[in-house]
Parts: structure tokens; C-alpha cells; sequence
């Protein structure tokens, strides 16, 4: 297996795992025009869900059926959905829509610790476990290299979750009122479109796409307090090198930070970092917008 | 009216402000502040397993008797010890101010911290200017004594170089062959330093070794698949890794699912400390440090510490239902330093409680025994301590469920720390000058 072909690998399976934690930020950002830096939280909330849930579905003799594990996985991604979306966007976002959007920023980031503590709370400090996902799905070998294909089945999701988001927003009515509200919200309410409603749906939907990162990565890392930081700071790089509201925007960011991430560790290792960010200020440098944000008049 | 209406505002005041504020600690009592990770990624690693074996400590302590001679005497020289803990996390400003608080407001007798390397290397001068006798008790930087020199701050541990040094000798005891190794260090002055000590050690004992590859995946990196790819694709025997908990977690995961170990030899500078998480998930064959003769190959050591080790080990374990690793080991290392140093003092000043100043000389060149080995306070004019270390493979042991360490080398201190007045660098760069071994 050739180097390139190594790198492409490589890229895919990172960029797979960044669009699923990142596509959520990009729907909120576009509905509710809120950058939600909580995102991170949400997703360490994801993990530890999906780390609790599996360990509870093995404690109670899910051994017989190890596939289960993964609907376990969703079921939690979807729990948290349920709980956190309602509560943070009914209870705290709604009152500061059409605000300042720093002011915004500050919200979520006061959510952000406040979740970070909450998390500590009810896991501990501890780490939490649970690998036998990780390997249920074997192993697929690639020339001289081993892959685990639970890698492959991440991608797999990414492209799933991608066409979920891309065909509900374009080619249904919900989609297209969604579109309607982010183009413009008073004539959408005034048209009798409920816009709280899809400004609660649109939250949940972030949400849960947030959890669904968290809990797919959970099964390849020890859940661990702070796991929310180090995620947060990349997908804002993806959703600005893609656009922000952008779901191909994403897609498109997750995969110039994915490969070109993976061409840095295998080619110039000490530069992993820097590439990521280098490759933000090349395409803001010609897009400003990002790659697929539309250019808007800038109101005076 | 007024006047003495102000007045007596004001005494009252004074009065309520003097009553608030924590009274220096009796005579009968010796107070240390403690400061180490309770939140925060190192606070599950280190902070919480140090402070557990570190209460755990005190409690026997003041009841007296718990321990072996010369530990078996109550408290510090019969003063029960009380201890006020501090979270370290929040980097090094809050820390320096933390330090202030407890040295001026709630009057501590002695301070005994710190996990950070920043922290390490920023609270020595505030002590100095407060005169506040200081114990860092785990970092690992050289830079703190190699680039400073402080009169009332003292580190019980040896710094890091010890723990490369030590890993690059067991590969050559052991003759295993490397014609060629890589390394996975996280991206900060840890892995860093780290790496260069371990590529400075090996230069000296396999000059022939190429380096494959070295990463440095970023602090919390949490994915290392791209990093696991490049180590595969390169095929180096060994790599070499000093990363720590949930990054060292991850990074077991997901290259033992991926056959890492099996291809290369895996040689993890710090590592003992996710065996009570991973078991049996943690691969055998593993080359293991611990920062020290501690956790698993302090029990395996036996020899002369074995009672004093056994008696620690035991009472952790039926304490906190695991077995203590690395942290526990260090924070128990410098309380016991801490004990033979006031109770030096006290012999010395005919019994009374010790100032900054008795303590400082008491603890300068200081040698004392604890459950990691004999600690000798043998550098930076001896205020930096050098410790034996030890370096095993893993095993895990079906029958009893419990992760085993065999082929374990003990090394002395003079062998794998660099001598009184040499830094560390120039120690390797010039092929150990100095270095007792067997």
C-alpha cells in the first residue's frame, strides 16, 4: 500500500469522525445563527451516555447479542438529544435570539463549564470503558497495514448522517420550511410557520448529531473529564474552512483537515498542527465567507 | 459619641477579622498545605491516587504505630499533622496565588506539591520571597534545580531524565535488539523532554539506532489512528512513549486493536498508571516504567522495604479497593522525607516545632527510606533527590486476575541519575560521566 493511498485512508477516517462532530455546529449556526461552543459538551455528554448505556446493555446480558451495543450507542445520542436540547434551547437560547451574536458566544461558553462540571458530577473524574464495540466489526487489512473496522463503519455514518441532513433539508417540506426560516424568520412566522418550533427541532437535531460523535467515539477512547475541549476547537476549523451553516460545507472541511492532517503525520510530523490551521487561513485568505457560505450584503 | 462609636466599629472589626482568619498552627499540631490535581485530566491519573495515598498516610501517622521504625513514632515528632488540600488545577497564576493563601493566611507549616511542570517552575521563587518551606513532589522537569537555585524548596522525586535513561538501559540488559525506533510523545515540555532524554540515552547505548519517525500528537489528541498508521507503515522495533492517562489510554486501545504491539515493541516511560483501568486490556509484553521503584515493581522488590511497602500497600488497597500506582508512591516518598526532616530539625533544636529555616538545613542532603527506595536528596547542592527505578514487562495473570510486572531490572540511583552539578543534557550528550552501575 502505497503512501498516497495510506494518506487517503488515513484522511477518510478522520474526516468520517470531524464531520460528524462538526455538521452539528454548522445546523445550528444556520437556524439559530447561534455558534455554540457547548457543542464540545455535548458531545463529551454523548460519550459518556454511550459509555454508560453499552456497560449497562453488557451488565444486563448483552454478551448474547454484542451487535445490540450499537443501537445502545444511538439510544443514548438520542437521550441526550431529548434532555439537553429542550432544556438548553427552551430554557436559556431562546432568550437571547436576535442578540448580539458575542453575546451568544459568551452563553454557550458559561454552558460549556457549567456542563463540564455537571459531567463531573454524575461520572466522576474517573474513566469509563467500553472497547468491545471497537472491535465487534474485525479487523480490514490493507495492504501492510491493519484497520479496525469499526474506522470503516464511522465513515460509514459520516456519509449516512451527511445524506440525512442534505436530503431532510432539501427534498421534504420540513427541509424546505427550515430553509424558509433561515432565510428569513419573520416572514416565515408571518407566513404561520411555527419558527420557535423549528428553532427547538433544529437544536435537538444539533444536539443530537453532537452526542452521535461523542458516542461513536466513546467505544476508541477512555472517557475522561475534558474530553469536550480539544473537539470543539477543530470543528470550528472544519465549519470555517467550509462555511458556517454549510452541511457540505462540512463535509468539504472535514475533508481538507483530514487529509491534509494525515499527509502532515505521515510526511512532517511536527507540522500536524500547524497544517490544520494553515489550511483554515489559506481558504479564508480567497473565501472569507469560508468555501460555501453565500457572500451577504452587510447591512449599515 | 461619634468618635467612640467609631471606634468601637473598628475594634469590633478587628476583632471579628482576627477571629475569621485561620490561627497559626499550635505548637502541638504541624500543618502542611498539599496542592495537587482534584479536576482535570492528571487529577484521575495523579492528583487523586497521590492525595488518597497521602491521607491515608497522615491518618496512620497520627494514630502512631501503624508503621515500621523508624516511621512508628506519632505524627511529625509527636505533632499531629493536619493537612489543608488544594486543587492545582488552573494554571500556574492561580497557583502562585494559592500558594500565597496558604503560606500567609492559613499559615502552613510546610507546603507539599505540585504535579505541573509549569507550577513547579513557578511557585520556587514566591517561596524563597516568603521564606515557606516547600516539597515539589512529582513534576518531572530537571529545569527546576538545572536553571534555578532556591534555599526553601526541595524535590523529593527525581526528575524525568532518570525515567528515559533507565528505559534505554533495560533495553540493552535485556539485549534487545533496535536497529531502529520511533516515538508517540504528547505535544507539550513532558513528551518533549522526554523524547530528547530517551533519543539522548540511546544514541550512547545503540548509536547505530535509526529514528523512524517522532510524533507529537496533540494533548488530548484522543484519536491516534493516523499516528498508529505511520508507526505500522515505518515498522521501528520499538516505540517509545511517555504519554499519560486518558491520552495513554486511548492510545493502548486503539493500537492493540490494530496489532501495534505485535509489530513493534512498545516501551511506555510512565505507564503503570493505567493498569487499574485497562487490566487486562493493557497487552503483555509491554516494557514499563513508573517513575521510580513504584507500584507494581515496589511490591515485587521485596528486600529490606518490604514491611514499610507492604504495610502502605495493604492498607491502600483495603482503603480504595486497587493497588497503588506511581502517585501514591511519590506523595508517600516526600511525607516521609517531610518526617525525618522536622524530626532531625527537632533533635536539633531541642524538640521544639521547627521554623522554614531548621527545616531547610534539616532537609538539605537529606537521606531517608520509603516504600520506592532509599531517597537522597543528592543534587542542586541537595535540594533535587535521586531515587532507584525500576523497569518491567507486563504480564497479566488469569489466575488471579491482576496484571503482573516480570523481568523487572532494578537500577540504583547513581546509575540512571545524572551526578551533583551536571545537567541532565550534557549527562547524555556526554555518555553518562559518573554513572555507578552494577
Amino acid at each position: 500500500m502505497d503512501l498516497a493511498a495510506t494518506i487517503l485512508v488515513d484522511g477518510l477516517i478522520y474526516a468520517g469522525w470531524l464531520f460528524i462532530v462538526s455538521v452539528g455546529l454548522t445546523l445550528v449556526f444556520g437556524v439559530l445563527n447561534i455558534l455554540n461552543i457547548a457543542h464540545g459538551s455535548l458531545y463529551a455528554i454523548g460519550a459518556y451516555a454511550s459509555a454508560s448505556m453499552v456497560g449497562a446493555y453488557f451488565a444486563l446480558g448483552g454478551e448474547a447479542f454484542p451487535y445490540g451495543s450499537y443501537v445502545a450507542m444511538i439510544l443514548a445520542a438520542l437521550l441526550v438529544a431529548l434532555v439537553l436540547g429542550p432544556l438548553l434551547e427552551r430554557g436559556l437560547l431562546r432568550f437571547f435570539y436576535g442578540r448580539d451574536e458575542v453575546l451568544n458566544v459568551l452563553v454557550t461558553y458559561a454552558v460549556f463549564l457549567i456542563l463540564e462540571d455537571v459531567m463531573k458530577l454524575i461520572w466522576g473524574v474517573n474513566p469509563y470503558f467500553v472497547y468491545e464495540p471497537y472491535t465487534l466489526l474485525g479487523d480490514v487489512e490493507i495492504g501492510p497495514l491493519f484497520y479496525v473496522g469499526y474506522d470503516f463503519a464511522v465513515i460509514a455514518a459520516a456519509i449516512v448522517v451527511g445524506l440525512a441532513v442534505w436530503l431532510t433539508l432539501n427534498k421534504t417540506r420540513v427541509g424546505k420550511v427550515v430553509l424558509a426560516v433561515i432565510h428569513d424568520s419573520e416572514m416565515s412566522q408571518t407566513m404561520g410557520v411555527n419558527v420557535q418550533r423549528i428553532y427547538l427541532g433544529a437544536f435537538m437535531a444539533g444536539t443530537f448529531l453532537a452526542a452521535l460523535g461523542g458516542a461513536l467515539t466513546a467505544p476508541m477512547i477512555s472517557v475522561t473529564p475534558g474530553l469536550g475541549v480539544n473537539v470543539i476547537i477543530v470543528a470550528f476549523a472544519v465549519v470555517i474552512i467550509g462555511g458556517l451553516g454549510s452541511v457540505p460545507g462540512a463535509a468539504i472541511g472535514a475533508l481538507m483537515v483530514g487529509i491534509s492532517r494525515a499527509a502532515s503525520v505521515h510526511l512532517m510530523p511536527e507540522a500536524e498542527l500547524f497544517i490544520i490551521y494553515f489550511v483554515m487561513a489559506i481558504v479564508l485568505l480567497f473565501r472569507p465567507e469560508g468555501l460555501f457560505a453565500k457572500t451577504q450584503a452587510r447591512k449599515i | 459619641m461619634m468618635k467612640s462609636r467609631i471606634g468601637g466599629l473598628l475594634a469590633a472589626t478587628t476583632l471579628a477579622v482576627g477571629m475569621a482568619g485561620p490561627a497559626a498552627a499550635a505548637d502541638d499540631t504541624f500543618k502542611i498545605g498539599v496542592i495537587t490535581f482534584l479536576s482535570g485530566q492528571a487529577a484521575e491519573s495523579f492528583g487523586v491516587p497521590a492525595w488518597n495515598g497521602g491521607k491515608l498516610l497522615v491518618d496512620m501517622l497520627n494514630e502512631g504505630g501503624k508503621l515500621p521504625a523508624p516511621y512508628d513514632k506519632m505524627g511529625f515528632g509527636g505533632m499531629k499533622i493536619e493537612a489543608v488540600i488544594v486543587d492545582e488545577a488552573g494554571g500556574a497564576t492561580k497557583q502562585v496565588q494559592e500558594f500565597r493563601n496558604l503560606v500567609q493566611r492559613e499559615e502552613v507549616d510546610a507546603v507539599v506539591g505540585y504535579v505541573s511542570s509549569g507550577d513547579c517552575l513557578a511557585v520556587p521563587p514566591v517561596a524563597d520571597e516568603l521564606k515557606a518551606f516547600t516539597i515539589l513532589y512529582d513534576c518531572g522537569t530537571p529545569r527546576v534545580f538545572e536553571d534555578g537555585s532556591y534555599e526553601y524548596v526541595f524535590r523529593t522525586a527525581a526528575h524525568a531524565t532518570m525515567d528515559n535513561v533507565s528505559l534505554a538501559r533495560y533495553l540493552k540488559s535485556r539485549d534487545f535488539d533496535v536497529p531502529s525506533f520511533a516515538g508517540l510523545n504528547q505535544d507539550y515540555a513532558w513528551g518533549q523532554d522526554s523524547w530528547a532524554d530517551f533519543t539522548g540515552a540511546m544514541k550512547q547505548l545503540y548509536p547505530d539506532a535509526e529514528v523512524k519517525t517522532a510524533l507529537f500528537p496533540k494533548f488530548g489528541a484522543g484519536q491516534y489512528g493516523t499516528e498508529i498508521s505511520a508507526l505500522l507503515r515505518e515498522k521501528p522495533a520499538l516505540v517509545h512513549s511517555s504519554n499519560w492517562g486518558g491520552d495513554l489510554q486511548g492510545f493502548l486501545i486503539q493500537a492493540t486493536a490494530r496489532g501495534l504491539h505485535k509489530r513493534a515493541q512498545l516501551a511506555l516511560a510512565a505507564g503503570d498508571h493505567v493498569i487499574p483501568q485497562l487490566q487486562d486490556k493493557m497487552p503483555d509484553g509491554i516494557f514499563l516504567g513508573a517513575r521510580g521503584v513504584n507500584g507494581l515493581a515496589a511490591y515485587a522488590r521485596g528486600g529490606e522495604l518490604k514491611q514499610l511497602t507492604d504495610t502502605m500497600w495493604d492498607a491502600y488497597e483495603a482503603e480504595y479497593n486497587t493497588f497503588p500506582v506511581q502517585a501514591p508512591f511519590r506523595m508517600w516518598q516526600a511525607l516521609f522525607g517531610l518526617k525525618t526532616a522536622v524530626e532531625k530539625a527537632m533533635a536539633d533544636n531541642g524538640g521544639t516545632k521547627p521554623t522554614s529555616e531548621e527545616l531547610a538545613a534539616a532537609m538539605k542532603g537529606l537521606s531517608w527510606d520509603a516504600p520506592s527506595g532509599r531517597i537522597e536528596m543528592a543534587l542542586a547542592d541537595g535540594h533535587q533527590a535521586i531515587q532507584p527505578n525500576a523497569i518491567g514487562t507486563t504480564k497479566w495473570n488469569a489466575d488471579t486476575g491482576k496484571m503482573e510486572l516480570v523481568d523487572v531490572e532494578y537500577y540504583d540511583a547513581r546509575c540512571v541519575n545524572p551526578p551533583e552539578g551536571m545537567k541532565s543534557q550534557d549527562w547524555l550528550a556526554q555518555g553518562f560521566p559518573g554513572a555507578e552501575c552494577d
